[in-house]
């Protein structure tokens, strides 16, 4: 009982500490930014800043819009949380639910905020956002068989089927395999930024609603609504980036408090690679990003050949 | 088992009955909907006790056909298509009263509801048959009646055209159906199915009867490249009809397909790598052409295509866990492609009673004429949104839960690293993968289109509202299995474990062990589901106690500072679908249109796209003219004069002693 206690414990306190540390992500990112343009940046909480600002606003709702431009926000929100209930959040902490298989669902509740997310910007009526949602939806497609490939490959490497496995079995026999590690990790890169709407895919700081891509879907949001997008975004980072840093950096001294620093100052770190990248690299012309996609499928197929071979 | 028969009895004479009502279609279409209720009902007890107990029932009666016996038989696989087959025949049915009351046909539409309870029957007779000549009577009566229903409005000519291509379609499935059971009755003596031995893999016999079970089957389900009736019948049906047609009657031929797979030993290796071959490439490329398309029912026509090839995908897994010894991949594999069907009719058949509904109402099916429904017809709206959720293979419905568990046979496939089974799984993990989000691409296009932003046309805007109870309550209850499937977690696997026990030849218990693996995984998504509606309720309370959460300020929406935004602005069908049309253009080959915008002062212009199906167009097209041209040589031959045919029939007799004196 005391160790199901313990269990309980941990598992929860992970699951709170994404919720309340997600937010710093962007922050990271901003200030990353900030800093190789030379700039004094944004404050590192901005994002909670804003989030207390929004929440407390008003909305401006679009005459075209029904429900279903009300609904997304909850539906993305509670979709990106029930995500974290599949991961172990902090590395050291273990998912509230795991089962064998979990890693599609992992995916498939992405898919059903993305659902909303583009009938939403579709419920505006504006081309803005119809282009957006009918790039996204594009990417995303791509985006999809790449992720799905790259976690059966970690799913191979370490016989496991479950999230919960692949993050344990990863810390025990870390870089089992140098090549495969490396190629899932770069492939999870490539969707994570995707995914996120990141350079090179999208550039969440363009000015230009034509050369949007997420950002123009949401544009029609404001006050609370728009609260709940920007901390589901948040949420899905912090989602994705787990998942890289349970790969990519394995140290575990056996503590559980340790370990979930060790691991959260993993995903801090994350966030400052995603800097660099946007600040060193020039956003993808639109019919290139597909190609980025179809090469990381490429790169974590190639993975999942190694894993079988060896085997 | 009496008592079926019984059932059979009623529902033909009840199918007789719209024949003398004259223009009363009410009474035609409830005499209709009372026979295939009381076919319901009277074989909900063999069927519940067989799917449950695993038990099988026949009798048989002779019939003065040579070879032909009025065998009749419930196994848990027959009972697993019967049942969900009467319940949506009937909701069709319903649906379908309301439909066809404003129809003006000049004939009435009496006709039509006799070949649709004809229809019912001859498909609820291929489940049940157990003689090969029964089979195929009930076979060629899905055929024909299903030919007169897609052709009620024969005065068009496309509608004409639509029904040649399909009832030459259907009897070329036919002929290749009756070379499979010839090729099985050969041995036994006998067409009954209980007479057939296992045919021996590996032989002549049973390769023969795999392939030509393949095409004949197959073409009836619509695998790629034998599907190009699909896109052309569904269309142009009355809605109920086509709903029937795509979301029941294609699933009889997988059934005959996995009756057939019952008559063969082990499987070797390439039938399962051959069915995952045809199950992706019929999954990706359906979802493809069914994204580029802009009439509603051709869209939903081609994604029948697409989730026809993820049942494959189960089936091939399931087939290869067999061949490789790996039951747990094989039983897994089998029960995630049968309830894949199973969800498949649920969804295919709401989303096409929706998308009767919007033609009923707006009397337009392109979607970009179509815009801003979801204020004027709400109940058809979120009905339509639950099933494009559920066949993109979102949670919590029911379609993510049978490509979860082939998403579980695959991985366990590639876990055991037998290499054949391992590449082929990790086949499906791309597959289903892309087509998951093809699919949500797709549906969230249609739903966009139809429901959402502000109407593209001027009179698909007036006078429209939600069609009547007897339509909308067929699709709410449809709306309600989606969601009750997706959430009754492993309560599913019992009904599965008996049929899948048939398919696989693998015992009941060895199925349940099997199972067990999945039984956790859905108990878990249910719970998580279920948790996540939750979550969203609770989301939407705390947004509404925000402190100026009733402060709602109403503008337009905001296009760039434009400030006349019109509703011919928004993005349109074919802009939302062109990225992934380009990208596929080599396979898609999207014709456009475009506006010559050359000159300094354009003048009015206009641009169109349309994407033809591939395989008419390069395959069936010209096979066709090639066939006319050499039936017109030949024809030559045939000239009428009786001297020349005097002279064939000495030139045969010639040829004919020449090759016995040299033999």
């Amino acid at each position: 009982m005391n160790d199901f206690g313990t269990f309980l414990f941990r598992a929860h306190a992970g699951f709170l500490a994404a919720l309340i540390l997600a937010p710093l992500i962007p922050g990271v990112i901003n200030r990353t930014k900030a800093v190789f343009a030379g700039r004094q940046g944004p404050p590192l909480l901005q994002l909670y800043y804003d989030l207390f600002k929004l929440l407390r606003k008003g909305t401006v709702y679009s005459r075209t819009t029904s429900w279903v431009f009300r609904a997304a926000p909850v539906v993305t929100l509670s979709a990106c949380i029930g995500v974290l209930m599949l991961i172990p959040c902090t590395g050291a902490s273990p998912a509230l639910i795991s089962f064998q298989g979990d890693i599609i669902l992992f995916a498939y509740f992405f898919g059903i905020a993305r659902f909303f997310t583009v009938s939403a910007a579709l419920d505006t009526g504006s081309s803005f956002e119809g282009m957006g949602a009918s790039r996204e939806v594009l990417y995303a497609a791509l985006a999809e068989p790449a992720f799905l490939l790259s976690l059966s490959a970690l799913a191979c490497l370490n016989s496991k089927i479950s999230l919960s496995g692949i993050f344990i079995a990863s810390t025990e026999h870390p870089f089992a395999n140098i090549a495969v590690i490396a190629l899932v990790a770069v492939t999870l890169v490539i969707v994570l930024l995707t995914e996120n709407c990141r350079v090179p895919a999208d550039d969440p700081n363009t000015h230009l609603e034509l050369t949007m891509i997420h950002e123009v879907m949401v544009l029609d949001y404001s006050g609370p609504d728009f609260a709940y997008i920007l901390y589901a975004s948040a949420l899905k980072l912090w989602a994705f980036a787990s998942i890289v840093v349970a790969v990519a950096l394995p140290l575990r001294t056996g503590s559980f408090i340790t370990d979930s620093l060790i691991f959260i100052f993993g995903i801090l770190a994350g966030a400052v690679v995603v800097g660099i990248i946007e600040s060193t690299m020039a956003r993808f012309r639109l019919d290139k990003i597909p190609k980025l996609l179809i090469a990381a499928a490429a790169l974590s197929a190639t993975a999942l050949l190694l894993t079988l071979t060896r085997g | 088992m009496k008592l079926l028969i019984a059932g059979f009895a009623l529902l033909l004479v009840c199918s007789f009955i719209p024949l003398f009502t004259g223009r009363n279609t009410k009474t035609a279409a409830l005499s209709v909907i009372a026979g295939i209720f009381s076919l319901l009902l009277l074989s909900l007890n063999p069927c519940i006790e067989s799917l449950f107990t695993g038990g099988t029932f026949e009798i048989s009666y002779r019939m003065s056909i040579p070879f032909a016996n009025f065998a009749i038989g419930m196994d848990p696989l027959s009972a697993f298509f019967l049942l969900p087959l009467l319940v949506l025949s009937g909701l069709c049915a319903i649906y379908g009263m309301a439909y066809m009351d404003g129809n003006k046909h000049v004939y009435g539409s009496g006709r039509s509801w006799f070949f649709f309870g004809m229809l019912v029957l001859g498909m609820s007779l291929a489940t049940v048959a157990r003689n090969g000549l029964l089979f195929i009577i009930a076979w060629e009566l899905m055929a024909l009646s299903s030919f007169f229903l897609v052709t009620f409005d024969h005065h068009r000519k496309e509608v004409r055209k639509a029904g040649w291509i399909y009832i030459v379609s259907a009897h070329f499935c036919t002929a290749f159906v009756f070379l499979v059971f010839v090729i099985l009755g050969r041995n036994s003596g006998s067409l009954d199915f209980e007479s057939f031995q296992v045919l021996k893999s590996g032989t002549a016999a049973s390769t023969a009867v795999f392939i030509a079970a393949l095409i004949g089957f197959g073409s009836k389900a619509g695998f790629i490249p034998l599907h190009i009736w699909l896109p052309e019948a569904h269309p142009v049906a009355p809605s109920h009809v086509s709903s029937l047609m795509s979301g029941i009657m294609i699933k009889i031929g997988l059934y005959g397909f996995l009756r057939t797979l019952t008559f063969l030993g082990d499987p070797p290796l390439w039938w399962g790598v051959t069915l995952i071959v045809i199950g992706a490439s019929s999954g990706i490329l359906g979802i493809m052409f069914a994204h580029a398309q802009h009439d509603i029912k051709r869209l939903l026509a081609y994604s029948s295509v697409e989730n026809i090839g993820i049942a494959t995908l189960g089936i091939g897994i399931g087939l290869l866990g067999i061949t490789c010894n790996e039951p747990v991949v094989a039983i897994l594999g089998f029960a995630g492609g049968l309830l894949h069907i199973v969800n498949h009719c649920i969804f295919k058949v709401l989303l096409f009673l929706c998308a009767g509904a919007v033609i009923h109402e707006t009397g337009e099916g392109r979607l970009d004429r179509l815009g801003g429904l979801m204020k004027k017809m709400p109940r058809t709206g979120i009905c339509f949104a639950i099933g494009s959720a559920a066949i993109s293979g979102l949670p919590p419905f029911n379609g993510f839960i049978g490509e979860f568990l082939i998403f579980l046979a695959a991985l366990f496939g590639i876990t055991t690293m037998i290499l054949p089974l391992s590449l082929c799984a990790i086949a499906v993990i791309i597959t289903i993968g892309l087509i998951g989000g093809l699919a949500t691409a797709c549906f969230s296009k249609a739903f966009g289109m139809i429901f959402l932003g502000e109407p593209r046309s001027e009179n698909t805007a007036v006078h429209v509202e939600d069609p009547g109870y007897a339509m909308t309550v067929p699709m709410i209850l449809l709306s309600v299995f989606c969601l009750m499937i997706g959430l009754s977690g492993s309560s599913l696997l019992i009904l599965l474990c008996a049929p899948v026990s048939v398919i696989s030849g693998l015992s009941l218990e060895a199925c349940a062990a099997g199972l067990k693996p999945a039984s956790y995984p859905l108990t878990a998504i249910a719970m998580l589901s279920s948790l996540m509606i939750i979550l969203g309720v609770f989301l939407y309370t705390l947004r509404r106690t925000m402190p100026r959460s009733h402060l709602e300020t109403k503008v337009p929406t905001w296009d760039c500072g434009y400030a006349r935004p019109n509703a011919r602005m928004q993005y349109s069908s074919s802009s939302f679908s062109q990225p992934i049309t380009q990208l596929f253009a080599f396979f898609l080959r999207t014709k456009s249109k475009n506006p010559d915008t050359a000159a300094a002062f354009p003048g009015k212009n206009s641009f169109s796209s349309e994407t033809p199906d591939f395989w008419q167009e390069y395959l069936f097209r010209p096979s066709v003219i090639l066939i006319n041209q050499i039936s017109a040589f030949i024809g030559k031959a045939d000239n009428g004069r009786i001297h020349v045919y005097i002279l064939y029939i000495i030139v045969t007799v010639l040829i004919l002693l020449g090759f016995h004196f040299f033999k």
